[in-house]
């Protein structure tokens, strides 16, 4: 991590005060017993207690707040739920710690404009709850959707299940209000669809709390479907549901989410959920199709016959909701499931051209052997997000540093065959050092200049998403290759 | 530049020429690094279906990318095409139409309005304007569909950002940045298309005679309904005569609602429609399969305004706003049609001046809305903005710009004066 300014850890007392001096006293948070429970996010092998804690309440405490921090160079990282699984909301030692959890309410929902306005810490489902009685919902609907903040999401650009027919984030947001470093606060976008100029919206969403502080969000809301059906379909291999997940989307049929687990995982989920899964099929899928009645019944026709043309051992179709929900209780409960099999796990989150699935899944296989390290994996197979679950035991270094290993290559691989290094939970600290392998030099330092444009002293969030290494003189470019070190100031456990 | 380089441009590319029309990356590369290093501005154009959009600037040079095309790539099953910026939208669409699938954004097709024919232009046009089709709330504008993209930088570095996969959150979104910033960012080499399948059958509920405000109700109605309609628009009478339909037989103005999928599904979804919306059997008809896409393909070509002698406005508010807007508007002798189920208005007038601009801007803004101004006379365009920015923002953009094009020399001023 960037290095820990001894200066203002000394100051700490006078920064608590001048900070007390803008939001009221009682939302600053110093004293180790307090800001204790702040020391990490979801991705918990990493943990930092903060300089301190501070808990706005309005969007000028938080511009007033930044401007402080500005004008004195102190470190800022935002804080939605925690619940981000790449280490974006990690604290450094002398960072301010802004925790947006005071910004809980829904502000407005407008079913006019098919949109609700609300404040950045507002759960995902919750959304969803306050507009379902009249047939509405948000649609991205990432795992931890009942703890995970809407803020965040923008901060991630998370998907979920259903990004292939819906997107994610970045697809059902309208508008945003944001705080930049020096205080300015603007917004992009609104109610109306699409924005002139330059897309913010779109630069914001995703840049994991490093361009700006997110205070409210706009998102779109959509009509309910009919109907949702899912099928459940067991392969005899690999190669066969990867086939099979080809050729219904070369037939034009994009379902709502299309799953795969292998056998590994299907074995776990079922063991622990009960969900009545093939445990004997090598891959299984689940395919999800919703809209009216008449056409989710042609596309799961559809689908039958290609599961059979492509070798199905079996197949299942929900007779009802709560069959259907009983589908997905085994794969939602992939996490868990894992839980019960090893001490710990580390979920990776890569992205590949379907089509690469067997392919990729080969070489995991491959590389838990080298590891000797168990493996289970999941796969959004209808957005290509593959999410292999490494199992270790983190109070054995060895094992910690194995997966770790372990993980980066995969990663390396999704991106060798034309796949991204993260799908939906962010490079964070988990994966800045692999930057490097999915961009060059270019790539990386125009990036960095848009971060120096808009927060030229790199106090908002530092040493997330991008390699830190040494400086030289020119816009804040940095070389990215050379002499470094994996995270070399963060605890080894 | 090495000795070596400055021959190979000079084989390549000869310098003192005013326009360059690269056949290859390389060639760009080098005519990029060579405006940076003296500072001459350069205008970037593809098709010129709709380059005339934005500020008059001056530029020294023009960098013609129309002979910079191909496709590169196309995964039809992986739902996405890869192709050089240059490549036209007409050859991508009938490439992707060998495998029943299609760009879902719709593109408008400017031609008739700039040039008086057809011409869709150029993925890179078309991504750097990001003017969305009808189906845009439905399946989101040009940027949702941008995943990822090749260019060069104004200091002549080749930079990529996004893939080919549509869950990609490694690093900052370059993608929708570019998206919609008329080239005054990178010059865009190579993008990443995401398609889709071509719906089985397409039809479209053409209500009769609605007034403005019925009219806005209905699509209202239809844009909530679980009918899950891709497209709705509203025609005020005066367009009617371009809608001569064997199936239309009513006079005054119409609304058209586009319902697309599965065959089985498309009767009984327009069944309830109908019902939601509660016309009764002679308010409406059904443009079958063909004229249904006959209607939307005029939509996209803005048609009714093919003879467009005025002025062009491109006006975006929230669909709740959009009733004020327009009746606010009709002091000024305006004719006007909507998309985006009354979100969007494309606005004709015959006169305008700048106090008119001034008044209707305000308008536009107090319903939180914004306008671009397509086409203006000439003497106009000078004095007036064609894309809205508070100060906050055009900071901001100003930043922006820097980060790519720090000498600004693509498009410079197409945008704002000074970005």
């Amino acid at each position: 991590m960037p290095k820990v300014e001894n200066s203002l850890l000394l100051k700490k007392d006078k920064i608590a005060a001048d900070i007390s001096r803008i939001i009221s006293p009682e939302n600053v948070l110093s004293h180790i017993d307090e800001i204790k429970p702040y020391e990490t996010d979801g991705l918990t092998a990493y943990t930092q207690v903060p300089l301190l804690v501070a808990l706005p309440e309005t969007v000028k405490e938080v511009s007033e707040i930044l401007k402080y921090c500005n004008e004195n160079k102190i470190k800022v990282v935002p804080r939605g739920a925690g619940t981000g699984l790449s280490g974006g909301a990690l604290p450094l030692a002398d960072c301010v710690l802004l925790a947006m959890g005071k910004f809980n309410k829904i502000l407005e929902i407008d079913y006019k404009n098919r949109c609700v306005v609300t404040q950045p810490c507002v759960t995902n489902l919750s959304i969803t709850n306050a507009v379902q009685g009249n047939g509405f919902y948000y649609a991205p609907d990432p795992s931890s959707q009942i703890a995970c903040s809407i803020g965040g999401n923008v901060a991630e650009n998370s998907g979920g299940v259903h990004s292939l027919k819906y997107g994610a984030t970045t697809n059902n947001i309208l508008g945003i209000q944001v705080v930049l470093m020096d205080g300015t606060i603007t917004t992009f976008g609104g109610k109306a669809m699409d924005s002139e100029g330059y897309d913010f919206l779109g630069l914001m969403t995703g840049s994991e709390g490093l361009l700006g502080v997110i205070t409210e969000v706009t998102v779109k809301i959509l009509k309910s479907p009919e109907v949702v059906k899912a099928a459940l379909v067991g392969f005899p291999t690999i190669e066969d549901a990867g086939n099979c997940v080809a050729e219904i989307i070369a037939q034009g049929c994009i379902p709502a989410g299309m799953e795969i687990m292998d056998k590994a995982l299907t074995k776990a989920t079922n063991d622990y959920s009960k969900a009545g899964y093939p445990t004997d099929a090598e891959a299984m899928m689940i395919v999800e199709f919703d809209g009216t009645e008449h056409e989710v019944e042609s596309y799961i026709n559809k689908v039958k016959e290609i599961a059979e043309k492509n070798n199905s051992t079996s197949l299942k179709i929900s007779k009802s909701n709560a069959e259907r929900l009983k589908f997905w209780a085994g794969r939602k409960a992939a996490f868990p499931a894992c839980g019960v099999l090893a001490p710990d796990y580390m979920c990776m989150d890569g992205s590949i051209p379907r089509g690469k699935l067997a392919e990729v899944l080969r070489e995991i296989t491959r590389l838990s052997k080298k590891y000797n390290l168990p493996v289970a994996n999941a796969f959004h197979a209808g957005d290509g997000n593959l999410h292999p679950l490494i199992m270790f035991d983190a109070n054995d270094k060895e094992s910690l540093r194995k997966c770790e290993e372990f993980g980066a290559e995969i990663l390396k691989y999704c991106v060798k065959v034309g796949g991204a290094l993260t799908g939906e939970h962010g490079v964070g600290i988990e994966k800045r050092e692999l930057m490097c392998d999915a961009f060059n030099n270019f790539d990386i330092q125009q990036q960095l200049t848009i971060k120096s444009a808009l927060d030229p002293n790199s106090l908002l969030n530092p040493g997330k998403v991008y390699p830190i290494l040494r400086k030289c003189a020119e816009e804040g470019r940095v070389h990215v290759h050379g002499g470094k070190t994996k995270f070399p100031d963060i605890p080894r456990f | 530049m090495s000795m070596e380089e400055k021959q190979n441009f000079q084989t390549s590319q000869d310098f003192s020429q005013s326009l360059f029309k690269p056949k290859n990356r390389s060639d760009i590369v080098k005519i990029i690094k060579e405006c940076y290093k003296k500072n001459i501005p350069l205008e970037i154009v593809g098709l010129k279906s709709k380059n005339t959009i934005g500020r008059n600037f001056q530029s020294e040079k023009t960098l013609d990318l129309s002979g910079y095309t191909g496709i590169i790539e196309y995964k039809p099953e992986e739902l996405y095409i890869k192709v050089k910026a240059g490549t036209s939208i007409k050859e991508i669409s009938s490439e992707l139409e060998k495998h029943n699938q299609q760009l879902a954004f719709e593109p408008n097709d400017f031609g008739n309005i700039f040039l008086g024919k057809s011409n869709e232009g150029s993925i890179g046009g078309v991504v750097s304007c990001n003017f969305s089709g009808s189906r845009r709330f439905k399946v989101g504008s040009v940027r949702d569909h941008v995943l990822g993209f090749q260019g060069i930088n104004g200091r002549g570095e080749t930079i990529k950002s996004g893939g080919t996969v549509v869950k990609n959150v490694t690093g900052y979104d370059l993608s929708k940045l570019i998206s919609g910033s008329f080239g005054t960012l990178t010059v865009l080499t190579e993008l990443s298309i995401k398609v889709l399948p071509k719906p089985e059958t397409s039809k479209t509920l053409i209500v009769n005679n609605p007034h403005l405000k019925k009219a806005l109700d209905y699509l209202n109605l239809a844009l909530s309904s679980s009918a899950d309609p891709s497209g709705g628009v509203f025609y005020p009478e005066i367009f009617r005569k371009n809608f001569i339909f064997n199936d239309l037989t009513q006079e005054g103005a119409l609304i058209g609602i586009r319902v697309e999928g599965p065959a089985n599904s498309i009767e009984v979804r327009l069944d309830r429609l109908c019902k939601e919306l509660g016309i009764l059997k002679d308010e409406f008809s059904i443009l079958e399969q063909k004229q249904s896409n006959i209607f939307w393909s005029k939509t996209r070509q803005l048609e009714v305004f093919s003879q467009l002698t005025g002025n062009l406005l491109r006006v975006v508010v929230p669909a709740s706003e959009t009733f004020n807007v327009i009746q606010k508007l009709k002091k000024y002798e305006i004719n006007y049609f909507l998309d985006w189920g009354g979100s969007l208005i494309w606005l004709q007038l015959d006169k305008i001046n700048i106090k008119m601009i001034r008044e209707i801007k305000e308008i536009i803004s107090n319903a939180s809305g914004y306008f671009t101004v397509l086409k203006i006379e000439e003497d106009l365009k000078a004095s007036i903005d064609i894309f809205t920015i508070d100060p906050v923002k055009y900071k901001i953009s100003e930043k922006i710009k820097k980060s790519f094009d720090p000498k600004r020399i693509f498009n410079p001023g197409k945008m704002y004066s000074g970005v």
